[in-house]
């Protein structure tokens, strides 16, 4: 009967009663927990289909095979929304430092001690069979404190030490992690400047960083004669729309010679400073079909699977692909294949519309936090989605290269959707109490 | 504040970009570009074709004469061979190591990722040995087909052989739907029945996982077809007598052709030396089939219709003999001198003084004199044009018995034989340059003549049928059909009338009777034997002995002609094998056991 004063009056109820479980679930943001849901159970299902073998039909519940794994480890996920529900949001922001600092030990704990697997020292052995990687913590750890820091200053971000203290505590932990070799969840750090776009970086770095990428995958793509004729052609065209350009004549040489230089340092930088199997992960980009058998393999089979799916897909455990093992790593970084192949057309677009409906949910969330802390997390958490999303789909598809990140909330794996799952329900937490927070 | 508020639209704009960018692409790769399936096909699905069963052949009274037996190929797929123990690999298929690394070297090369044959044809007992080590040779596996077995060593110059398809015919559109690899018949029945005995194939799809492994059929096998077995063919050959015949022929060098006149069907065919058929199906083919063509009896010479070059001596005097009657140059009472003017003759014999005994002593002075009435018939005042009109128009009557010209046998390689021609003088002399004195040994079956031994037996069933003959052939039913070939059951006549015949056959029966045909005198059995002997003449060296003959006289049963090379007198050799082999024909026995003796002991290739 006390119920409805509650849900009416949900941002004016009392200290007391605001701890509450009632209250928590009733401020929770259900739309966010329902596609977080959906997601989860969509990939255990297929990452069932993808280790269905129809020699040997294991029940999808057998712990045998990942897809029983996976359903201990959403187990475990509901217990930890459930911790992660239960103690008081504002640890989140209190404790975001701490966390972030034994989070960094953890990484360089795991540099030292680790035993390479696969060439990646980033697994730590907790013993009995259970291991942890350290570095997808470090994602929520890095978005705490990056909250936190520029929830504590001042909006201005024009003070230069602030923001090198804010680059230093985001490139901290990909620096490990990269000296871990697991390059792929360092580049996931580059998703934060989104975030702190929304916070007021200045829009030249999202510009400049997203035209650098552009154009290190058009110089991979196209010759490069062509490519400077147009993008000398492009700044032309520029100076004739916008004749005041030329009263940055020089700033344009600058840019014109910069472009060229990076066009003409991308071969230096694929054949000298990648390793070999990144050397191969750019080439199988660019032509997978020059070896199709050799570092072509993924992208080509990844594409066949997916390609093979038409528009209605080939049905439940109907992939050939899938169910013969022709797409490797199936259940992790390439289970988009299986959606692809025996869903189709229909069922990737739905499943990028959930994400798409999950990451605009997100911005919605962040937005309407009160505090800096809040908003920049909710930033964070969508950035990060984002980012996961935008490679793994992207490098099944062929429009990026094979980095090994994996599809969040969908890939088969404890350590991802952990991490993913503590991720997403901090911001929850911080949202279901978020009219406790005041305006700074 | 408010301009920082409104960035979040930016980011929007970016997520629903990015989704819509993949949402376009993922159209474009899963449902405009249709590559993608096809390649999933390729990977999953694999093709595999049924072979058909091959026919089998039949001789005339259902013994099997071809069938196939399994054979185990040895497959490897370079990729998957890990760590080959290669010395154990040596041990197992008993091959120096060389060898052994040679042949992965031609793996590789053929494809890094397709199974090639490793080693081909094991025995099955090699393949008992080889299948149960198998286990620790992955990426190697056995490959089952079938190749030709032949139950008897019998008859291999006729039934010729299949062997892989030469990558010329592979190019050739007339071999369109046959594969590298494939099998086809190379020479003799093989080849010439090619489209009846190898079937039509099927094709199965079958599911394969990334490693190859079958994983069950495609679609439930919706799309596969069944494979059609090949038609059985039964040929006219009578293995008992075939087999009798070669037994005679053994350690000879020579043809014999034996024929229902009735029919055309060939009853036996033997081109001597002869081989044993299976030394082209084990895994030494290539080494035995070079042997073989290069050893200097010239073994793989299909003699019976390849044997063209060599005249047929005093057999083709039957031939002239129904001309001249035809033409009405003679009667069957015209006698000539044994004036022996320009001719000789070695006979010694009474005057021919009627046909039948100027066949009987083979007379060749009758025969010269006959032919030159033949020849300058008073056509022409001019004797040359005279010579060539009447040689034109006795070559017309010469080449409807078969003569000169292709019969049509449903074997490979078959040749025509030479009959003279008016051009063929013209060429050799000059137009108007050559009379009858240049042809005159045309009479005796010398000269520009030459005859295969098929044509001789076609002859023989030529006068066995008083007139016509059936061009002789190999297979007389394809299938269950009862039926040969529809050109197989035409009667082709000759321009000589049905009367001629007997006049001619009588003088045959005479030569076989007590003349230089006795050694195939059957006369004790009631089985009258009409033949005649004949010697052609070789340049190289000793004569060729030629009989030709048909029995029994009335209702005849079988037509043969025996050619043995470098064995003088066809009385001595030739006429005795006949004989032999027509009473094993017709009476199913051999009562002439001295003569069988004598055949076997080869003494008549000593006989000056």
């Amino acid at each position: 009967m006390g119920v409805e004063p509650k849900v009416l009056g949900g941002r004016i109820v009392t200290p007391q009663s605001r701890r509450t479980s009632n209250s928590m679930l009733m401020n929770m943001d259900w739309v966010t927990v329902l596609l977080y849901f959906l997601l989860v159970g969509l990939g255990w299902m297929n990452i069932y289909a993808a280790v269905y073998s129809p020699d040997n039909v294991v029940n999808i519940l057998s712990f045998d095979i990942n897809s029983g794994k996976q359903l201990v480890w959403i187990g475990a996920s509901l217990l930890l929304i459930l911790v992660l529900l239960v103690v008081d949001y504002k640890v989140y922001e209190h404790l975001a430092y701490p966390i972030y600092g034994t989070i960094i030990l953890l990484l360089l704990v795991t540099l030292v001690i680790a035993k390479p697997i696969a060439g990646s020292r980033s697994w730590l052995d907790l013993g009995g069979g259970i291991r942890l990687q350290p570095a997808e913590l470090a994602k929520f750890a890095t978005a705490l404190a990056a909250s936190k820091f520029l929830g504590s200053i001042s909006l201005r971000q024009q003070n230069f030490k602030d923001q090198m203290k804010l680059a230093a505590i985001t490139l901290l932990p990909p620096l490990i992690i990269i000296l871990q070799n697991e390059t792929g969840s360092a580049l996931v750090f580059a998703a934060f400047v989104l975030a702190y776009f929304r916070e007021g970086m200045s829009p030249l770095i999202l510009i400049v960083g997203g035209t650098a990428a552009a154009i290190f995958i058009l110089t991979l793509l196209v010759p490069k004669l062509y490519l400077i004729i147009g993008i000398t052609l492009l700044m032309a065209l520029a100076t004739w729309l916008d004749y005041r350009l030329l009263r940055r004549f020089k700033t344009m040489i600058v840019l014109w010679v910069a472009v060229v230089g990076m066009i003409f340092s991308v071969d230096y930088f694929v054949n000298n400073i990648l390793q070999p199997h990144q050397q191969n992960r750019i080439k199988a980009l660019i032509n997978p079909e020059a070896d199709p058998l050799g570092y072509g393999w993924n992208v080509t089979q990844s594409k066949i699977a997916i390609g093979s799916g038409g528009f209605w897909g080939k049905g439940f455990l109907e992939g050939t692909q899938t169910k013969f093992d022709f797409v490797p790593e199936q259940s992790t970084d390439f289970i988009f294949c299986t959606i692809g192949e025996e869903h189709g057309w229909l069922g990737s677009t739905i499943l990028i519309s959930i994400f798409m409906l999950l990451l605009i949910r997100i911005v919605f969330i962040a937005e309407r936090q009160k505090s800096v802390f809040g908003r920049t997390y909710g930033y964070c958490v969508a950035s990060i989605i984002f980012f996961h999303f935008l490679v793994n789909v992207g490098m099944t598809i062929g429009l990026a290269p094979v980095v090994g990140i994996p599809l969040p909330f969908f890939s088969y794996g404890g350590s991802s959707l952990w991490s993913f799952t503590i991720l997403l329900f901090i911001l929850i937490a911080i949202d279901a109490n978020r009219s406790q927070e005041l305006v700074r | 504040m408010n301009y920082l508020e409104n960035r979040k639209y930016v980011i929007q704009g970016i997520f629903l970009l990015i989704g819509a960018l993949f949402a376009l692409r993922l159209f474009y790769i899963q449902v405009v570009d249709s590559s993608y399936k096809q390649a999933a096909e390729t990977n999953a699905i694999k093709t595999v074709i049924q072979y058909p069963f091959r026919g089998l052949i039949y001789d005339r009274n259902g013994k099997l004469l071809v069938q196939n037996t399994p054979v185990y190929d040895l497959m490897l797929i370079p990729k998957e061979a890990k760590n080959v123990d290669t010395l154990r690999l040596c041990r197992l298929l008993n091959l120096p190591l060389e060898d052994v690394r040679e042949r992965f070297r031609k793996a590789r090369a053929f494809s890094y990722v397709q199974p090639s044959a490793f080693y081909q044809k094991l025995s099955t007992q090699e393949f008992a040995h080889i299948q149960d080590n198998l286990i620790d040779f992955p990426g190697f596996f056995i490959n089952a087909r079938t190749a030709r077995g032949y139950p008897q060593a019998s008859l291999a110059h006729a039934l010729g052989y299949i062997a892989e398809i030469s990558p010329k015919q592979l190019d050739d559109p007339a071999y369109t739907g046959y594969r590298p690899g494939d099998y086809i018949g190379k020479s003799g029945i093989e080849l010439e029945y090619e489209k009846y005995l190898m079937g039509s194939r099927g094709v199965k799809y079958k599911m394969v996982n990334v490693r190859g492994i079958e994983k069950g059929s495609f679609k439930d096998g919706a799309y596969d077809t069944l494979s059609v077995a090949g038609q059985n063919l039964t040929s006219s050959i009578d293995l008992d007598l075939q087999e009798y015949g070669e037994f005679l022929m053994n350690g000879a060098k020579g043809s014999v052709v034996a024929i229902e006149p009735a029919t055309g069907e060939i009853l036996a065919y033997i081109s001597a030396p002869f081989y044993d058929p299976s030394l082209f199906t084990g895994k030494d083919y290539g080494k035995n089939y070079m042997a073989l063509l290069t050893d200097s009896n010239k073994t793989l010479f299909n003699r019976p219709i390849m044997a063209s070059s060599n005249p047929p001596g005093s057999i083709f005097k039957l031939a002239q003999a129904l001309v001249a009657l035809q033409d009405g140059i003679i009667t069957p009472e015209t006698g000539f001198p044994c004036n022996q003017s320009l001719i000789k003759c070695a006979h010694g014999h009474p005057a021919p003084s009627n046909l039948a005994l100027a066949i009987k002593y083979s007379c060749n002075p009758y025969f010269y004199q006959a032919f030159r009435a033949e020849v300058n018939q008073g056509r022409s005042r001019n004797t040359y044009k005279d010579t060539s009109l009447g040689l034109a128009h006795w070559r017309e009557q010469i080449l409807s018995m078969g003569f000169g010209k292709k019969l049509g046998v449903d074997l490979p390689n078959e040749k025509k034989g030479i009959i003279a021609s008016p051009g063929m003088y013209d060429d050799m002399y000059g137009k108007n340059r050559w009379k009858f004195s240049t042809i005159y040994s045309l009479s005796i079956g010398q000269g520009e003549l030459g005859v295969t031994p098929l044509q001789m037996a076609n002859f023989m069933a030529i006068m066995a049928n008083r007139g016509y003959y059936i061009t002789p052939h190999m297979i007389k039913s394809i299938g269950n059909s009862g039926h040969p070939l529809p050109q197989y059951e035409e009667q082709h006549h000759t321009t000589i009338d049905k009367k001629y015949y007997e006049p001619v056959i009588q003088g045959m029966a005479d030569v076989v009777a007590s003349g230089t045909g006795r050694n195939a005198n059957l006369e004790k059995l009631g089985i009258t034997v009409c033949g005649k002997t004949g010697t052609a003449e070789n340049p190289q060296g000793k004569d060729h002995a030629v009989f030709v003959a048909f029995a029994p006289r009335e209702n005849p049963k079988i037509a043969i002609a025996v050619y043995v090379e470098n064995a003088g007198f066809g009385a001595q050799s030739a006429a005795p094998i006949a004989g032999l082999m027509i009473e094993k024909y017709l009476t199913d026995s051999v009562s002439r056991k001295p003569m069988e003796k004598w055949v076997l002991s080869r003494k008549y290739l000593e006989v000056e």
